[in-house]
């Protein structure tokens, strides 16, 4: 019914204890488009993130991803998508080829088609000299893309990103969102969040959280024109003001 | 299950290609037991003793040779006098002083009694006791055979009711059972199984666990197609493996190098070492369900785990002579049910008629062990 949004949320909540992590959002993802998830740290990003991987079950509220149930087709869910964390998610006493083959494998895909895959990866990223050395002896620039590229191997619907850009300096982060519009023009959809506020000019649509709710949703220049504001940044300082009046 | 398989196979390169967990995993089971065999002994090996002999008569004499041939003692001095006791203790030169009272002979012919002073140097009082034990041991061994000589004399004597039948009383005897050489290795080569597995499933389980979240694998383990009790089944199961060959590594140097009896049944041995492995397994899991980091897994492992399975088990220090209260915690540590039974099959030989209720124990522990890990495990996933 809803073919062009591939992530459909409506009032998703999620409580701990007390405490409101995410407080009623409301979101849907078009199919093929880059989406950002902006907000501060502790804003609830991750919470949302969680929820929409199948990692956490939410309190209330209704969400599908791929077409499946958060509450129960999880199952359905996690094979449908490729999630990468903040932490690059690799295994530093594996070397590279080895965690290509970990994680083509635990994603159910047959022998020969990893071969394949990662004899082009590692073409693609320029990683040929490398596949046998350790991750812990790459720079953290070739992790992250190592990372995001075993994150896709099994050519998901969907590629969830938390923050995956953290602690990478502004040219690595440049080539690194080359890498995701590669993925992007395959077809691949991209969620990606993030709390450094230029990443946003990259997406094709943004959404600003700020404590569990979602403020302002639009493309970049939409926000911007919107608020009247020079960069997303600004947009964003806005916000968490007018948050806290 | 081909991703499972994989899951598995990842596991094993961790292991293989880590230093630390290899010679945590092969080096320190072998070096313990070599240390446990050949360092730490419970039996005497030539205990150095000095002798004060007011009497030196024959008996005497025959006394000292007995003691020193014994290959417990060996003697340091030959004391004059009383005072110089305190002196050899506190030089060191002996820990054990023994002291005929004068005309030592003549009183036990006469008497039927004479007096022994032995004096042991208690500032180590497990020693003190050995010593004291063996001495004991020794010279009332010398009082029998002198006695059934002294029988046989008066026998070929004309059996008359000479000075020798007044040497009246019964002798205790005191046998060793199941240990009867009082070796050590008997004792600690079940107790360092114990141990070791308590080591390598716990302490080890606890901490890949804990390491996959703090790389934040775990993260995309689980949003990945496994499921949570594929990754828990994936990560305790190559340790399992690892420790039934230790477990069976650890048996075969003991019965071949040591000399370990084993008078029990290997199934019924392997079948409650793995019941073991489970409760271990357990609270490793149970351990890295609340942690975040490695450092933290290792430090409440070795503090939980493997202090307890040391101290409180039975593995060195008997648990009879602990204080009431230590005696009361020692019942919640999994390993002091497990060294009984394991003690039970391979040293006395008895069978699960004898060791029901220990296993009973163990088994009700692995079942709300299990099923605690495996609750706050998900709960932690979520």
């Amino acid at each position: 019914m809803h073919n062009d949004n591939i992530i459909e949320v409506s009032g998703l909540t999620r409580k701990f204890g007390n405490f409101t992590a995410v407080d009623h959002i409301t979101f849907e993802v078009k199919r093929g488009e880059i989406f950002g998830f902006l907000g501060a740290n502790g804003a609830g990003k991750t919470t949302a993130i969680r929820m929409l991987t199948g990692l956490l079950i939410p309190s209330t509220g209704q969400a599908t991803v791929a077409g499946f149930d958060v509450f129960t087709q999880t199952e359905s869910i996690k094979k449908n998508i490729g999630y990468m964390s903040q932490k690059f998610s690799l295994y530093s006493d594996l070397t590279v080829v080895e965690n290509i083959r970990f994680y083509g494998g635990i994603y159910g895909l047959r022998s020969r088609d990893i071969r394949r895959k990662t004899d082009e990866l590692l073409e693609r990223l320029g990683l040929a000299d490398v596949r046998n050395r350790l991750i812990d002896d790459l720079p953290l620039g070739w992790k992250q893309k190592l990372a995001f590229s075993t994150a896709v191997i099994h050519e998901p619907a969907i590629v969830f990103m938390d923050e995956p850009t953290g602690g990478v300096d502004p040219i690595t982060r440049r080539q690194f969102w080359d890498l995701i519009y590669e993925a992007s023009d395959r077809g691949t959809t991209i969620f990606v969040t993030t709390h450094y506020m230029d990443e946003a000019e990259y997406c094709d649509r943004v959404t600003i959280m700020v404590d569990g709710r979602i403020d302002a949703l639009d493309t970049p220049g939409g926000l911007k024109k919107k608020y009247g504001a020079e960069d997303i940044d600004e947009v964003f300082v806005k916000l968490a003001r007018g948050g806290v009046a | 299950m081909k991703a499972f398989l994989g899951f598995i196979k990842k596991e094993f390169l961790h292991i293989f290609r880590d230093r630390r967990t290899l010679l945590i995993l092969f080096g320190m089971p072998l070096v313990q037991l070599l240390l446990f065999g050949y360092a730490v002994r419970n039996e005497l090996n030539k205990a150095d003793i000095a002798i004060l002999d007011h009497s030196r008569d024959e008996i005497t004499r025959e006394i000292t040779d007995k003691l020193l041939s014994s290959g417990y003692f060996q003697l340091t001095a030959w004391l004059k006098s009383e005072s110089e006791i305190e002196v050899v203790f506190q030089r060191g030169i002996a820990r054990n002083v023994i002291v005929f009272e004068s005309e030592f002979g003549r009183k036990l012919i006469r008497d039927g009694s004479a007096n022994i002073n032995i004096v042991t140097d208690a500032s180590d009082p497990n020693m003190a006791q050995m010593l004291e034990g063996y001495t004991v041991n020794i010279i009332r061994d010398y009082q029998q055979e002198w006695q059934e000589r002294n029988r046989q004399v008066q026998q070929s004597a004309g059996g008359s009711a000479g000075g020798g039948a007044s040497i009246s009383g019964i002798v205790p005897e005191v046998r060793m059972l199941f240990n009867p050489e009082l070796r050590s290795a008997n004792l600690f080569v079940p107790g360092l199984i114990a141990f070791i597995l308590m080591l390598v499933s716990a302490f080890l389980t606890s901490i890949t666990i804990a390491r996959e979240k703090e790389q934040g694998t775990m993260e995309v383990l689980l949003a990945s197609p496994l499921n949570p009790i594929q990754i828990i089944i994936g990560k305790v199961l190559p340790y399992l493996a690892l420790s039934v060959i230790n477990v069976f590594t650890i048996l075969i140097v003991a019965l071949v190098v040591f000399d370990v009896p084993f008078r029990g049944s290997v199934l019924l041995f392997s079948m409650l070492s793995l019941l073991f492995i489970m409760a271990a397994l357990a609270l490793g899991l149970r351990i890295s369900s609340v942690v975040k980091d490695q450092q933290t897994a290792m430090m409440i492992s070795l503090a939980g785990l493997l202090l307890p399975t040391i101290l409180l088990s039975g593995f060195i220090f008997p648990i009879s002579n602990m204080p009431a209260v230590l005696q009361y915690i020692s019942h919640i540590v999994p390993a002091k049910w497990f060294l009984i039974i394991i003690r039970g099959i391979m040293l006395k030989g008895v069978g699960l008629e004898f060791l029901w209720q220990e296993t009973l124990i163990l088994f009700g522990m692995v079942v709300i062990l299990m099923a605690t890990s495996i609750k706050s495990f998900k709960i932690r996933l979520e």
